[in-house]
């Protein structure tokens, strides 16, 4: 990949989102896990040619990048709908309720756990304690923490974000 | 030393070594998985679980992993316990619940390490009711199969290719029970050690493709202990055969060469043994040109009538055995012999002798290379022509990682521990080459340029380090590498020069004597590494010629000498085809004795086939004048034999009473008869060694399936095995494996360990020296006094300035491990992972000429090349692979037009077939 | 000043935002650290004041400080210090309070401890879902540095500071110390063998000390207080207050800071405000998911260190998850091994493989497919796996904890399963 590829790959602001964290860390390949998530940020995912070019820009091989990011949950390797859902599914949620709750949420996006609605809107996968367990069960819509959720306030809830 | 306790009986251990390898060094069998000799530990398997007690009155103890647990004066443990064999039995339940049952059809079966083991702890039930995880396999390119279902997360994989090999696209994938081990995507592994992942992986997730092809259990592959015929290093292997076929050849340990492992051209080359292109009959051109088969009696009478005729020329090859050109060389006599190779080589081979000779400095192992705290590469592509060296390079430069770690109080073993702490602390090392290399990744400064420009910057060094050597004028961008390189070799406490041939340059290996003698003077220790290009360079350098190529061919195109005999070479890879047409067209016999259909035999009037290496018995001499014994592994099929036999055979029936040797042994000894060859004798017994019980060695295991098997779709009836006469080895099962020197290990297995881990069983220690003692004689081994060697070479190059475009280009030599050589040239798995024939030139000039990357360009009399730029290249000078098959070998010296060629195809390297898991 | 933690935030009524913050003599102690004291008199105290990590392990901080040698002898390079800020302990919702709610707090204890172990660099390696704490965390760090209170010469003096938020990506494992440093390195979170220790060789190979938000949060109020007046805040041996918390089916779920020592009942009645109607407490995992059942009859007990873990089980992060009458035991352990199998790093097999074979054995017994014999089966791998030293890291200990106490009090249930091919509160 040429310098020119890279430019069409990443824009600007990931990149120079990526120098800065670089600015904090002894070397390039440190910044993998910020890079990978800046990236995302932008995209929603990281696609196979991002991970290229930010493997590039971070002066390591692509197996290497790919090897950290298929370790963390919170790295998309595949696309995701226009929202997360993350459903808490650790002990304190158990215990309120929510294997319920994850049920609902599949019927009512008519998808299972891990998938994303045909039409691109939500992506719905478990997760692990959101830290918010005097609210169980809790879940987290993009950056919004929602709990304790009631099945009868779901609409209400998913209406808010299109 | 310290004294441990293992289950009441104490030993005597070495102090710093962990519990894992203190064990093992005492034979005794404790499982283990991720740890490796070469790669130390990093307590991922928990296999090796010991019981330790605090002193002599605990009896509960504690359970801990003993390769992760230092082995101190007093440590007391069990392997016995029965909570260390109830967790370890455990572990391997755990490591089975996704673990396919598939062992009858694995590749690994008979010889995998997690079966051992699985044996070994007694699991046998299966409790787990789960279904078994699966994976989807990759395409790893024409050398490694994937199997991923097998994995059993070791890790090995990684911490080979990765780690120890510096491969950057394999890596570990995902994590909790769903690790995958592999590449990105598909693809080609790009490591040129990558075929090692056979024997480090300790089940069947990584297999030798070609092998699986033709496949047959370890346990009936004919073996014997090997030298591979691949370059100058001389690793030593064990090819397995059956059926008449060479199946795979395994690494072979050896604590001083390869250690544990070979490189991709050593391991996947040797399959030129089977190949199409193999002579198998004697044949004499009739008439109309086409060649006659003949019996190999009657060839031998042909071959004695012409010796009859007076003057012939006998030219030896650096492929071939040190017998088998002793045996020519003693035919036609000292004054019509030739080395068999190029005259510049030759030249450069005989320079390299000599500055080992008179050279103070220390001829290095690999081991020592691995030990080099500080290295300079002077133009040789070690990686391309030497492959094993660049794996040793990449290990020296760890060793500062190791000095931090064991200041810090972590142990040398403790893998991961080292790398966290030192992170990428590397000792300097510094390459000088004309194009970039493949281990510019580890320099800490690389200088590209002509042979000259090089050996100036070589010639600088020296003087800097002490100005009694000769001094030279130096650019700018030069000089930063030369001061950089003088300071860490001056610093340095093992500081190591490595040099070669294959830039073709007297000055660049007369610079890096210079560079080890100056060191040298300074009191301190130094190591030279120069390297040949063949696997016997060495041995026919020492052997002698007193005739040049050049002049032997015009003696022959002269018509002063009618008659040539040409043993395994082609010399249309030594000299311009217009000289060897010449010669050729004039002489009356062309006696070619080869293995394969090389150029050359198309001019042959006679050829006789020769048995391959794997095939014979006979010596290599390697880079560092070690003389190593090769052994026949199986009988070759029809009427192939070894070289030396024919021209014996011939001479007896001339009358020639100076030859009358039958047997290797004879000419081993007669050839020890030559000053500079007295310690071949000594490189390993005579046939007549016999081991314990007084047996022979077999080269087939006990657990071979009989004779009676192999033919039994022709015959039931068991044949009879061939009497071997020449070796100490049987045809068969019967025999003894266990105690014999270590030059004579024809396979590794022993009780229980039926996986190659089973080596440590015959070593001394933990990867050290076998306990028969350590393989080969170093024949150079001189020690001079060194002093006023600074006089000795005084001539540094004049480089050009530079041809201009206009004026033609400059050609330079380049190598690819993948085809420069020419025996693994014919291995099927090399010829598909290599390139076609390739030029490689500066971009802007690339432009300029109007040649595009990837398309053609041709010059006159050189033939077609693919376009390959490198903006290292310097102006005027166009670099060119030598050696692959259908291209040359030997540079002109002039300068060469070079303009497109349209109709080339390139050949498409080897990539991604599929992406995407 | 009973509450040191905690009362600002009361006080504001929400965020504690730097004028705030400063006005109630927020970074005075940490100026008077840097300015007027040494990093030993620092340590002294913090050690003195019996400061034990809030982040699960209860190691002594000031002891821990004690670990990083002494510039002579740490060689040329950085030293660093990390805020654990991962809290990825199912149950635990503390430290994510103390960052959203008082994030200068962190940051003055955060310089202090800087100062007195000599790093030049702290990290707060954040979990990647906390998005509030991480905006709020960068915002004050802004602040402070505008002020002089970070970056080059703070406060004036001759000792730099640089101050950064590490998001994670996610898995459990990284709030184990030393994953948690190969994860701030942009690696795999697998954790590595000690020794070497962090604070002899951590992150990026250099001396390193990893620290809980919690931990670091009471460190100026030590200064600022004395040693003595740190000890009395405990009402037995452990000194401070402690934010206990407590989810489950409780009328009034939360965090609330009280002094070391506060009984278990105390809490989950008083504080909690009990159980919700209809409701029966059977068990607790007193601080978190990794570690072990209490039950009735521990009731009384305080939640302290020592006496906890004399009950057999760790104080752990002091947030505990209340089991009532509703929840099967068996179903809970199988959420609990499906978390810990599901966070395994992979690296080792007891962990890796071991693991999910618990929780397959536990699905089976739940859904009424369990065998005689399957108890055994559950013992002896979780007694082989559990064991400290027999895996890697301590993940795997901590995963068998809640498994092998609830087949201790709860055995009832599980052979109940077994014995009638269903779960008794199936359907329930
Ligand atoms: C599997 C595992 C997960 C852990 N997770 C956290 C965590 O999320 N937050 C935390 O502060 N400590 C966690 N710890 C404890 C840390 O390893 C470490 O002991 C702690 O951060 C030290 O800080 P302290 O001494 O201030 O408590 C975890 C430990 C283990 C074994
Ligand atoms: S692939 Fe083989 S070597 Fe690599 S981790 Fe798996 S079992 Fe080990
Ligand atoms: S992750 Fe530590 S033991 Fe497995």
């Amino acid at each position: 990949m040429s310098e020119l590829d890279l430019i069409q790959t990443l824009s600007h602001e990931e990149i120079q989102a990526i120098e800065i964290e670089i600015a904090h860390l002894p070397d390039r390949a440190s910044a993998a896990i910020d890079a990978l998530l800046i990236v995302q940020e932008h995209r929603g995912w990281v696609s196979d040619e991002s991970l290229d070019a930010i493997a590039r820009l971070l002066e390591m091989s692509p197996a290497d990048l790919d090897s950290i990011a298929t370790f963390y949950n919170l790295i998309y390797r595949k696309p995701v709908g226009r929202h997360v859902i993350m459903v808490c599914d650790s002990v304190s949620c158990y215990v309120m309720g929510c294997d319920k709750l994850c049920r609902q949420m599949e019927d009512k996006l008519g998808v299972k756990m891990g998938q994303t609605t045909p039409d691109d809107r939500f992506t719905l996968l478990p997760i692990v304690c959101l830290g918010a367990c005097d609210r169980a069960p809790v879940m987290q819509i993009d950056e919004e923490l929602i709990g304790p959720v009631a099945g009868d306030q779901l609409d209400q809830v998913l209406g808010r974000f299109e | 030393m310290a004294i441990i306790t293992v289950d009441g009986q104490t030993f005597d251990v070495q102090e710093g070594h962990n519990l894992l390898q203190a064990c093992l060094t005492h034979k005794l069998d404790l499982p283990y998985f991720c740890w490796h000799p070469a790669m130390g530990s990093v307590g991922a398997c928990r296999q090796c679980a010991v019981i330790q007690y605090q002193d002599e009155d605990d009896e509960r103890g504690r359970l801990v992993m003993a390769c992760m647990t230092l082995a101190v004066d007093g440590t007391r443990i069990s392997i016995e316990a029965g909570q260390a064999k109830e967790f370890r039995a455990s572990v391997i339940e755990w490591l089975m619940e996704n673990h396919p049952h598939d062992c009858p059809v694995c590749e690994e079966g008979g010889e995998c390490h997690l079966q051992d083991m699985t044996v070994m702890t007694g699991h046998t039930t299966r409790r787990y009711r789960g279904q078994k995880r699966t994976f989807r396999n990759q395409y790893l390119g024409p050398f490694i199969g994937h199997e991923m279902n097998r994995c059993i997360t070791c890790f090995r994989c990684v911490r080979y290719y990765h780690d120890y090999a510096g491969g950057d696209d394999l890596q570990a994938f995902g994590s909790r029970t769903r690790m995958f081990f592999g590449r990105e995507s598909d693809g080609v592994l790009e490591n040129e050690f990558a075929g090692n992942l056979v024997e480090v992986c300790p089940t069947g997730v990584f297999t030798d493709k070609p092998f699986s092809q033709t496949y047959t259990r370890k346990w009936d592959l004919q073996s014997a202990p090997s030298i591979c015929p691949g370059c100058a290093v001389g690793c030593n292997t064990l090819p397995g055969a059956r059926y008449g076929l060479l199946k795979r050849v395994h690494n072979r340990y050896h604590s001083d060469v390869n250690g544990y492992f070979l490189c991709d051209r050593g391991r996947f080359g040797s399959h030129f043994v089977n190949a199409d292109a193999r002579i198998r009959r004697a044949g004499v051109r009739a008439e109309d040109g086409v060649f006659e088969e003949i019996a190999i009696e009657d060839a031998s009478v042909r071959l004695s009538e012409v010796l009859g005729q007076g003057d012939v020329i006998g030219i030896g090859s650096p492929r071939a055995s040190l017998e088998a050109n002793f045996a020519l060389k003693s035919l036609v006599g000292e004054d019509n012999f030739v080395a068999g190779v190029a005259d510049n080589e030759n030249r450069l081979n005989e320079l390299m002798v000599s500055i080992y000779r008179e050279s103070g400095a220390h001829i290095p192992t690999l081991t020592d290379v691995e030990a080099a705290d500080a290295v300079l590469v002077l133009g040789e592509d070690v990686l391309n022509t030497a492959p094993r060296v660049a794996l040793a390079l990449r290990q020296s430069v760890r060793n500062l990682s190791l000095e931090m770690a064991t200041n810090a109080g972590i142990p040398e073993w403790q893998d991961a521990g080292v790398r966290g702490h030192a992170q990428d602390a590397l000792n300097p090392l510094f390459i000088a080459s004309i194009a970039p290399t493949r281990i510019d990744d580890i320099a800490a400064d690389t200088l590209h340029g002509t042979p000259d420009v090089l050996a100036e910057a070589g010639f600088a060094i020296a003087h800097q380090i002490d100005s009694a050597f000769v001094a030279v004028e130096l650019f700018n961008d030069v000089n930063n590498f030369v001061d950089a390189a003088v300071k860490a070799l001056s610093e340095a406490k093992r500081p190591l020069i490595v040099s070669g041939t294959g830039c073709g340059s007297a000055a660049l290996m007369q610079a890096a004597a210079n560079i080890a003698w100056a060191l040298k003077g300074r009191g301190g220790e130094a190591a030279l590494l120069l390297t040949g290009q063949e696997a016997n360079s060495t041995g026919v350098t020492l052997l002698g010629a007193d005739l040049d190529l050049g002049s032997a061919l015009r003696k022959l195109s002269t018509g002063d000498v009618k008659n040539v005999i040409v043993l395994e070479n082609d010399l249309y890879r030594r000299a311009p085809a217009a000289s060897v047409d010449a010669a050729l067209d004039k002489a009356d016999n062309v006696i070619v004795l080869d293995v394969l259909e090389t150029p050359t035999i198309e001019r042959a009037t006679m050829v006789l086939p020769a048995a391959a290496y794997a095939e014979s018995t006979g010596t290599f001499v390697n880079y560092e004048g070690r003389a190593q014994r090769f052994y026949q592994v199986f009988e070759a099929d029809g009427a192939t034999r070894p070289a030396w036999r024919y021209l014996t055979d011939a001479a007896k029936l001339a009358g020639r009473n100076d030859l009358r040797w039958d047997h290797v042994d004879e000419v081993v000894r007669a050839c020890a008869g030559t000053d500079n060859l007295k310690g071949i004798q000594d490189v390993a017994p005579t046939a007549d060694y016999r081991g314990r019980a007084n047996l022979r060695i077999p080269r087939e295991t006990h657990r071979a399936s009989g004779r009676t098997a192999m033919h039994a779709h022709l015959n039931v009836h068991e044949p009879k095995t061939t009497v071997d006469e020449e070796t100490p080895f049987s045809y068969s099962m019967e025999g003894l494996n266990g105690d014999q020197p270590g030059s004579l290990i024809p396979y590794v297995w022993s009780p229980g360990w039926n996986s190659n881990q089973s080596i440590f069983k015959f070593q001394q220690e933990v990867a050290g020296s076998l306990q028969g003692g350590e393989v080969g004689v170093r024949l150079l081994d001189v020690s001079a006094n060194g002093t006023g060697l600074q006089n000795r070479f005084r001539d540094p190059p004049e480089t050009d300035s530079g041809s201009t475009t206009a004026d033609g280009m400059r050609l330079l030599p380049l190598y690819s491990i993948f085809g420069s050589d020419e025996l693994s040239g014919f291995s099927p798995p090399i010829i598909e992972r290599s390139s076609g024939p390739q030029l490689v030139l500066n971009p802007g000039e690339a432009h300029q000429l109007g040649l595009t990357v990837g398309g053609g360009v041709k010059s006159p009399g050189l033939g077609s090349f693919e376009v390959c730029v490198s903006s290292e290249m310097p102006r005027g000078y166009a670099g060119i692979v030598l050696g692959m098959r259908g291209s040359i070998n030997v540079l002109p010296q002039d300068a060469v037009e070079l303009m497109p060629d349209p109709s080339l195809k390139p050949k498409r390297p080897l990539d991604v077939i599929a992406r995407g898991h | 000043m009973d509450k040191p933690l905690t009362e600002r935030i009361d006080a504001c009524g929400g965020l504690v935002d730097m004028a705030a913050f400063e006005a109630a003599e927020g970074y005075a102690t940490a100026r008077r650290a840097v300015t007027e004291m040494t990093p030993q008199e620092i340590q002294e105290i913090v050690k003195e004041a019996n400061l034990r990590g809030r982040g699960g392990a209860g190691f002594p901080t000031g002891v821990k400080w004690g670990f990083v040698p002494k510039d002579e002898h740490a060689g040329a390079g950085h030293k660093y210090l990390v805020c654990n800020a991962d809290e990825m302990e199912p149950g635990t919702f503390k430290d994510r309070y103390l960052m959203e709610y008082d994030p200068h707090m962190l940051i003055e204890g955060m310089i202090i401890g800087a100062f007195a172990i000599q790093a030049d660099k702290a990290y707060v390696f954040l979990r990647g879902e906390y998005h509030e704490s991480y905006r709020l965390l960068n915002n004050a760090i802004a602040e402070a540095k505008a002020k002089g209170y970070l970056g080059e010469g703070i406060f004036g003096s001759s000792f730099d500071l640089e101050l950064a938020v590490h998001r994670s990506a996610g898995r459990y494992i990284c709030g184990e110390e030393t994953a948690l440093l190969n994860a701030l390195e942009g690696k795999r979170a697998q954790p590595r063998t000690k020794p070497p220790f962090p604070p002899a060789s951590g992150a990026w190979g250099r001396p390193t000390i990893v620290n809980n938000v919690e931990t670091l949060c009471n460190v100026p109020a030590i200064l600022q207080n004395g040693a003595e007046w740190f000890q009395d805040l405990g009402l037995g041996e452990d000194a401070g207050t402690k934010i206990y918390g407590v989810s489950g089916r409780v009328n009034n779920p939360g965090l609330w800071e009280l002094p070391m020592g506060t009984t278990i009942r105390e809490i989950i009645e008083q504080h909690a405000g009990g159980m919700q109607d209809g409701y029966e407490l059977r068990g607790i995992l007193p601080g978190g998911a990794s570690t072990e059942f209490l039950i009735e009859e521990h009731f009384d007990l305080p939640m302290e260190y020592g006496t906890i873990q004399a009950a057999g089980s760790r104080m752990g992060t002091g947030t505990m998850i209340l089991m009532d009458d509703s929840i099967c035991p068996v179903d809970m352990s199988r959420n609990l091994q499906h978390f810990f199998a599901q966070e395994s790093c992979g690296f080792c097999t007891p962990c890796r493989e071991g693991l999910p074979w618990l929780e397959q054995l536990l699905l089976d017994i739940e859904e009424g497919r369990g065998q005689p014999g399957d108890l055994e089966l559950l013992e002896t791998n979780a007694s082989l796996i559990g064991a400290p030293g027999n895996t890697f890291c301590l993940h795997a200990t901590g995963a068998i904890e809640p498994l092998a106490s609830a087949l201790k009090y709860f055995r009832e249930d599980f052979e109940a399963h077994i014995r009638d091919g269903r779960c008794p509160q199936a359907g329930h």
